[in-house]
């Protein structure tokens, strides 16, 4: 959002994020958890939250949090589980175990893309619910005619991450929100997929008159399932929040819904009618209190981390990288960083990295990139050739070189290709003229018009900057 | 301690219990309460700073389990003891109250 | 014969199972429609276990330590397959998926599960008179009560229906209806038996625990149903405590403390005739060899307070889980909301709902600090108190109950009236210590006295070695 349409206001955003964490079991019991399946095949007494049943924590997913306070630079701590109670039917217990007073992670910050730390409250530990589907009315919940639960999803493990008011734009929460994910992914502490449900932001929206200090009355926003709605989710409710206010009005305190269809917000409830959850340390746990020897093997084990990646990228390609964060993302940099270190040229790697790798890097080694971008700056395959040897090492490995001569790539000698350019040259007086004596445009203009004949006359075969090398020597005689 | 229970404090406790009331229980249920708070109000005038809450009685810390899979329930078993069932799944009333 | 005495004639072969069983079915028949101990006799399926004990040892295998010896469990431990209510009309006919742990460790004894008996609704009473199925009379005299809230499982040894029963204790539901029926009844360290497949009450309070005739008889059920339990997170990591093999050791040595608070200079309402009894046991105590003197453990006289704050707190959380969508009768309603007032509304007795209220209000917003906080600063003081005692003393003694079993409707009208049953037996379950009843004696109405010795966590084996002392002394008679 840009400033000029809040003109004089300013949007203060704080995210509670959950994220699924990657387990083979629930948090509490030994049911799987994958997502999907067949309704109500992934349960236990445990997870349906049966008479007797109790819950036992599991290691790993304790683990994983520690991984995700660790990552985010928390100070972890002995937790304590208290269990929040309020009826609802996707919530088996109708309580949720989670943590209240003693999380296992707090205080710890996260870099956004700006470079500008984002600071972090908490990131605690507690249980998903089951899922509601609502039948007739469309499926809306407002017109439904019953309603169908199931259970696979209750019990598996989330990490609620709970984000400090630091936000100033939704194009800044979507930085959060991407980052976030990317060190999630990168830890193995969750797959991150929003579109699964298996990361779900809720979003803290108030403005404020631009320059001061104290905070407005926030609204909590709900149900937002990408990061589209997430950015349009902050336009929309701090427009409101802004005209509601400049037309002489106050701002309620309130949990609203964000309706996608409709690109607009709606009230759920306010703050009188929040839930009492009666929160209460849970009887049927002890507390987690993680040694500082298990904390340092944990922390010894972390990966190199998204950020640090995209340091050591931009270190390794001698200067600023626009497509760090994406070539990140895709997982490239490792072999990026090492073909570079193998003396691959910067560019090209860079290059092949964000436009033919889209798809990730399949079966190619580091030597056979190295080596293919070596036989490109060499001129032994043009750019062209390059792209579809590439794509062969991403199928199903092998040597460039052996690709190369497979697709029938021969390098062509430099004395055939000056032979090819001056037949061209010879049989185009005129545009050679043009090319010769023109403006700059000109010869741009017939630079593409000879490179493109002499693509022809080789079927592609020349390599386009050797080709351009060759017509330049001629012109300047 | 604190002002005895008031019937108000009671509906609304039945609120958040999910329990409704009839006005001759909420008359009798509010005496009752009030009378075993009015027992608990011993502890009123005990000193109780600096002493820290016991939650519970066992000092146990970090009681993990492997992440390992289990054998799941019979879900035909688990379904057939739910007051009502459609696809495999547990059917209750709308949560808002449906136009049907 | 006790249980040990059926074990040992079992396994020689001089008795089969089945007609032990038969023998046992014989005396249900004759007097459970004048007692009613049981809400569940099962007939068919016992049979068949005692059958199939036979056949076992026909062949020649060695079978566990209760083989062929029937047993009655109280109506909330989960048993597959077959009606597990707590004498609830909210859990009426549910049939659990699952067996409780207690169950898989009798039946791996070869134990013959013969019922599932009468309670106080979900163990919420002194006198098992709330059940929803009407209440349970005491064998020594059916104008009286058995006690309560496992005051089916007490008649149903007293009536000689079965030679042992399992209970639960969670402010003295074993103790109390053991005293007023002339039994044993042991309540173990908290985490000694596994909770898993207990319908919860109150889960930092409840315990699992035998009723016998015989302090023998106790000791040999306990032996079998301790131990750790993965499944149970508060489970006590150590084997089974070695009880029958210290019975014969005495108290020589040992010193003992009346528990002044608890035997007449502290809380209120302990009749001159049990307290006579104490002295009786007093003296048997100190003819063994003990020395006995008077001890104070001030916090207890909090006890009954703090209780009524906590349990009710842990209940009202426990007890949400009955909403109708799972399992159980559901009163139907026109939303979600209104199904689920409407089944809790319909399911729940007085009592229940008196204790889910109470709960509720403790845990609220604006009262926590005032009940729930500070009952479990109380809870505190009492631990510090006992640990102090048990500098000087081995074991504590007092009355169990403060009064001889009482007629049926004595206690109904006022609640308080009958919570001040378990003024003496409340302390061990808020500082999770073991203590047991043992009879002693009768009262002035010649109905059964019992006194109770308290031991600090993990001391079974001393109080066993009291008990017997006591027991041997003639007392009991
Ligand atoms: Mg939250
Ligand atoms: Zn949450």
């Amino acid at each position: 959002m840009s400033g000029d349409v809040l003109d004089g206001w300013e949007v203060v955003i704080g995210l509670e994020v959950h994220a699924e964490l990657a387990t083979q079991t629930k948090m509490f019991s030994s049911a799987r958890n994958v997502f999907g399946g067949e309704p109500n095949t992934n349960i236990d007494p445990v997870s349906l939250g049966l008479p007797g049943s109790l819950p036992v924590l599991n290691e790993k997913a304790i683990e994983l949090a520690i991984r995700v306070g660790l990552a985010l630079n928390c100070k972890v701590q002995r937790s304590v589980f208290a269990r929040k109670n309020y009826f609802y039917p996707d919530m088996p217990k109708a309580y949720q175990i989670s943590q209240f007073d003693l999380p296992i992670n707090e205080g710890g910050w996260l870099e956004l893309p700006s470079g500008r730390k984002a600071m972090i409250e908490r990131a605690h530990l507690e249980e998903d619910t089951g899922k509601s589907s609502h039948v007739g009315g469309g499926g809306r919940i407002h017109e439904a005619t019953y309603s169908l639960v199931d259970y696979n999803r209750a019990g598996v493990p989330l990490i609620e991450i709970v984000g400090a008011p630091d936000l100033r734009s939704a194009e800044e929460a979507r930085g959060y929100v991407a980052e976030l994910r990317s060190i999630l992914v990168a830890i193995g502490a969750s797959d991150g997929k929003m579109e699964e449900g298996s990361m779900r932001v809720d979003c803290n929206v108030s403005v404020r008159p631009m320059g001061t200090e104290e905070l407005g009355t926030r609204c909590e926003v709900k149900n937002i399932n990408s990061l589209r709605s997430l950015g349009r989710a902050i336009e929309y409710e701090s427009r409101r929040q802004v005209d509601l206010l400049t037309s002489g009005q106050r701002i309620e305190q309130q949990t609203r819904h964000w309706d996608e269809a409709e690109g607009r917000t709606h009230k759920l409830r306010s703050k009188e009618e929040a839930f009492d959850y009666r929160y209460f340390p849970e009887p049927d746990l002890v507390p987690v209190d993680p040694s500082p020897e298990w904390i340092a093997e944990i922390a010894a084990s972390l990966p190199m981390l998204p950020r640090q990646r995209r340091v050591r990228l931009a270190e390794a390609a001698k200067g600023e990288v626009a497509d760090a964060a994406l070539i990140v993302e895709r997982g490239l940099d490792d072999l990026a960083v090492e073909a570079m270190e193998a003396g691959a040229d910067a560019t090209r790697v860079l290059v092949h990295c964000v436009n033919n790798l889209s798809e990730g890097a399949g079966q190619l080694s580091t030597g056979s990139f190295a080596a293919l971008v070596a036989m490109e700056t060499g001129g032994e395959l043009s750019a062209t050739q390059a792209k579809t040897v590439l794509a062969d090492l991403v199928a199903s490995g092998g040597d460039p070189a052996a690709a190369a001569a497979a697709h029938g790539f021969e390098a062509m000698d430099t004395s055939e290709l000056d032979g090819i350019v001056d037949g061209i040259i010879a049989a185009h007086p005129d545009d050679w003229a043009a090319y010769v004596e023109g403006d700059e445009g000109e010869r741009k203009k017939k630079s593409g018009f000879f490179v493109g004949q002499i693509m022809k006359a080789t079927r592609g075969q020349a390599d386009g900057k050797l080709v351009n090398k060759i017509l330049a020597q001629r012109a300047a005689g | 301690m604190t002002d005895p229970i008031s019937r108000d404090d009671v509906t609304h406790v039945a609120r958040l219990a999910c329990l409704s009331l009839t006005d001759q229980e909420l008359e009798a249920f509010t005496g009752q309460l009030a009378n075993i708070l009015s027992h608990a109000s011993d502890l009123e005038a005990l000193d109780l700073t600096g002493v820290e809450p016991t939650s519970h009685p066992l000092p146990l810390v970090n009681v993990l389990r492997p992440d390992v899979p289990g054998e799941p329930v019979d879900r035909d078993e688990v379904l057939a003891a739910a007051p009502s069932v459609e696809d495999h799944q547990f059917r209750v009333p709308p949560a808002l109250g449906g136009n049907t | 014969m006790s249980a040990l005495e059926l074990a040992a004639a079992i396994r020689s072969g001089e008795r089969s199972a089945v007609d032990v069983l038969e023998e046992h079915l014989a005396v249900i028949d004759a007097r459970e429609d004048e007692i009613h101990a049981f809400n569940l006799v099962m007939v068919e399926q016992a049979r068949r276990e005692a059958v199939d004990i036979d056949a076992h040892l026909a062949a020649g295998e060695e079978l566990g330590p209760l083989a062929g010896v029937p047993v009655a469990l109280k109506d909330n431990m989960c048993t597959r397959g077959v009606p597990t209510t707590c004498s609830s009309k909210i859990l009426e006919g549910w049939k659990p998926p699952y067996d409780a742990t207690v169950v898989q460790r009798l039946t791996a004894a070869g134990a013959v599960i013969i019922g599932k008996t009468n309670m106080d609704e979900f163990a919420m009473g002194g006198s098992t008179e709330n059940s929803a199925f009407g209440p349970t009379r005491n064998p020594l005299d059916t104008s009286r009560v058995p006690g309560g809230s496992s005051g089916g499982s007490a008649a149903a040894v007293a009536a000689g229906f079965a030679p042992l029963s399992l209970g639960s204790d969670t402010g003295g539901s074993i103790r109390q209806p053991a005293a007023l029926c002339g039994l044993v009844g042991v309540k173990p360290t908290y985490g000694r038996v596994s909770r898993y497949g207990l319908v919860a009450f109150a889960s930092s309070l409840d315990q699992i625990g035998p009723f016998a005739a015989t302090v023998a008889d106790a000791a040999l059920l306990l032996e079998v149903i301790s131990g750790h339990d993965p499944l149970d997170s508060t489970s006590i990591a150590e084997p089974a405590p070695g009880l029958l093999s210290v019975l014969d050791q005495g108290v020589e040595g040992l010193r003992i403390g009346i528990l002044d608070e608890l035997s007449g200079h502290g809380v209120e309402g302990i009749s001159p005739d049990v307290l006579a009894r104490l002295d009786a046991a007093v003296e048997a105590l100190t003819a063994a060899g003990a020395t006995v003197e008077r001890a104070s453990v001030p916090a207890t006289v909090y006890g009954l307070s703090a209780y009524y704050v906590i349990a009710p707190a842990e209940a009202s959380s426990n007890l949400s889980r009955y909403d109708g969508v799972r399992f159980g009768p559901r009163t139907d309603g026109a939303t979600t909301n209104e199904m689920m007032v409407a089944t809790r509304t319909e399911g729940f007795g007085d009592e229940v709902k008196r204790r889910i209220m109470l709960g509720t209000y403790a845990l609220s917003a604006g009262y926590y600090d005032a009940y729930y906080g500070k009952s479990q600063k109380v809870r505190t003081l009492i631990l510090k108190d006992f640990a102090k005692a048990y500098e000087k003393f081995d074991l504590l003694i007092s009355p169990t109950a403060p009064t001889t079993a009482f007629p049926l409707g004595a206690k109904t009208e006022d609640p308080m009236q009958m919570y001040l049953q378990d003024v003496c037996t409340i302390p061990s379950n808020l500082a999770g210590h073991p203590a047991m009843s043992v009879p002693f004696g009768v009262g002035d109405d010649g109905l059964p006295v019992g006194v109770q010795i308290l031991a600090p966590a993990m001391g079974e084996a001393t109080m066993f070695r009291a008990a017997a002392v006591l027991e041997k002394s003639g007392g009991a008679q």
